[in-house]
């Protein structure tokens, strides 16, 4: 079932495809991508500093000369790794966390919850950016900490599942036949609130980026010589008024990721609930906003 | 509702206790010392230095000078900036970005509405496709894009607006707007979705039916139940709001607390760091205790919970 839902979301209408098409082709162009190119992404070409797009730099070179599309693909790999690391990671603090809040119930959900309720208002960016200040720029850290942040809309919607699985028959049978809680939220929750969790999940791709190219951006993230979209911008911000090229090539990269990742997110997420009848665990509140870079950015989905 | 009132009072009071003690903790395990310059300080102006700093107690007594110090408003000295106190860079920033979120808040708010309204009293319409077709873009356009693409348009290749700095009033039209933007675009959607909704709620058949002008309809019947959803995003907006103000205030060099936290973050700065994020805190859940406090206040199935 999950399989129909997730290829119906992401090719059922032309801008479905579209969306998909763009992504699958910034993602194979940033696999790909710098073996065609010849140029290295650190390598500086003497003879064309700072060169609008031509057919041997087809982005154009940035001001100290070295090859914008290779540069590009490398900040495509770094903030796509990134995001699909802290994805993993969110996923798995997330599931366990709303899998035994969900199955336990009572006063141990409450407290979980309520836990999570209040790791809502915190202003996630400048926790990370303090780590970052503290512990040095390190990369994996940046990845750890972007995943710790993005669990708790995880563990609510698996909370929400867990809650509705929790009377059906065949949890009552393990109960019955002597399974121990652990085996049960192990054996028979969490592969049931997998499909639900994973295609919501995919919701926090576009947030994570987005808070990755924002904290790299102000300098404080991935570090020269290496590269993600958000240094590159960054790069092309100072250089924006003799060299445009420098802005715009990883600007339009980026917006156009976050925008396909947002609204085949929200197709994915639409298509679960109408397949499976669930609506949104929202905790207090009826309706849901968008908020544009998530929880990242110290916004709280209710 | 007094409950409610002090429940959440107390919660949010709570948060910020576990923030600014999360934030001490990671202060101090912070490897090195704020003094490891590139020179070695002697031993006596070191232990002079770590006296003056507060540095030289055990970690729980520093800790509860810390807390008493912050409940009497005080965010302690700068590391890196010898001769300010954090409140004063505090006091120098916090003007300029509030000033620029207040306006960027307001705009949100009002256009965000405006257009949502129009857009959903009207659903499928000619209209409704452009306005949400023009949010959709608006949403994904994070705010690093924005800022400087505004610069390079309205300021170095039209013209029109000074790009960047302090000044007149010409100087507080981009960064709002930047700013705002994303957030007009979600507050427009949000409102689009909420009026739609509304539509089809059986009150209106009888504020129809005893005759009541569209007008009165819109005002009375349909804005109060489709603004509930955007009163509750606004306390989250309010927080990526100023979050996104960082941004804002580096790329048009505005000396905001924003700039102040990410130069100290880039000098290790701890204490100035430290004391921003606990401002920011401090700011963004007064906020969302505020809509929290609204929400209830517009909504009656918060306000008569047991």
């Amino acid at each position: 079932m999950i399989r129909s839902v997730v290829t119906s979301a992401l090719f059922d209408t032309r801008l479905a495809r579209i969306c998909s098409l763009i992504l699958g082709a910034i993602v194979l162009l940033a696999w790909l991508g710098p073996l065609f190119s010849g140029w290295k992404f650190d390598e500086i070409d003497w003879d064309a500093l700072e060169s609008p797009p031509s057919a041997t730099h087809w982005f154009g070179t940035d001001f100290i000369g070295r090859d914008l599309f290779v540069r590009s693909m490398l900040g495509a790999r770094v903030s796509l790794g990134i995001a699909l690391v802290a994805t993993v990671v969110s996923v798995l603090v997330g599931i366990p966390w709303g899998a035994v809040a969900g199955y336990l119930g009572g006063r141990t959900d409450q407290l979980m919850m309520r836990f999570v309720d209040m790791l809502y208002a915190v202003p996630f960016v400048l926790i990370v950016i303090l780590l970052v200040v503290i512990f040095g720029r390190n990369p994996y850290l940046l990845f750890m900490a972007l995943g710790a942040i993005f669990w708790l809309d995880i563990a609510r919607i698996v909370r929400g599942q867990t809650l509705r699985l929790r009377t059906q028959p065949f949890i009552a049978a393990a109960r019955l036949l002597g399974v121990s809680t652990p085996a049960i939220v192990l054996r028979h929750v969490v592969p049931n609130v997998m499909g639900p969790a994973l295609v919501y999940a995919t919701l926090t791709i576009p947030g994570v980026i987005l808070a990755e190219s924002f904290i790299s951006f102000l300098g404080l993230g991935i570090q020269e010589p290496d590269t993600s979209w958000g240094v590159l911008i960054a790069d092309g911000t100072q250089t924006m008024e003799s060299s445009p090229w420098t802005l715009i090539f990883p600007g339009v990269l980026l917006a156009m990721t976050i925008w396909c990742t947002n609204m085949l997110g929200d197709r994915l997420r639409d298509r679960m609930e109408a397949a499976t009848g669930y609506t949104r665990a929202s905790g207090r509140r009826v309706q849901e906003g968008r908020v544009p870079g998530g929880r990242a950015l110290g916004g709280r989905r209710t | 509702m007094a409950r409610f009132l002090l429940t959440r009072t107390l919660s949010t009071l709570f948060t910020f206790w576990l923030i600014v003690t999360v934030v001490f903790f990671l202060m101090r395990l912070a490897p090195g010392g704020p003094f490891d310059g590139e020179r070695r300080l002697p031993p006596e102006v070191e232990t002079n230095l770590r006296a003056a700093y507060n540095l030289d107690k055990s970690l729980p007594q520093q800790y509860i000078d810390y807390l008493g110090m912050l409940g009497r408003g005080d965010l302690g000295p700068s590391f890196r900036q010898k001769d300010f106190s954090v409140n004063e860079l505090v006091a120098t920033g916090l003007p300029v970005s509030l000033t620029i979120g207040g306006l960027a808040l307001f705009i949100a708010i009002t256009l965000g509405i405006t257009v949502g309204l129009k857009a959903g009293l009207a659903p499928g319409s000619r209209s409704d496709m452009l306005l949400m077709g023009v949010t959709n873009v608006g949403i994904a356009m994070p705010t690093i894009i924005v800022a400087p693409l505004f610069i390079l348009i309205f300021g170095v290749a039209l013209g029109w607006l000074p790009t960047g700095g302090l000044g007149g009033f010409t100087h507080y039209i981009l960064p709002p707007i930047a700013l705002a933007l994303p957030f007009t675009a979600a507050i427009a959607r949000l409102t689009r979705g909420s009026v739609v909704e509304t539509l089809s709620e059986p009150h209106l058949t009888t504020a129809r039916a005893k005759g009541l002008t569209e007008r009165m309809i819109i005002r009375r019947h349909i804005l109060p139940i489709a603004l509930l959803p955007v009163v509750s995003y606004l306390g989250p907006a309010a927080a990526a709001l100023l979050t996104g103000s960082v941004v804002i205030e580096q790329v048009f060099e505005l000396p905001g607390i924003g700039r102040y936290f990410v130069q100290g973050a880039l000098n290790r700065d701890y204490t100035l760091v430290m004391g921003v994020v606990v401002v920011y805190a401090a700011l963004i859940l007064l906020f969302n205790l505020l809509v929290d406090l609204a929400y209830a206040r517009m909504d009656p199935r918060i306000r008569l919970q047991p």
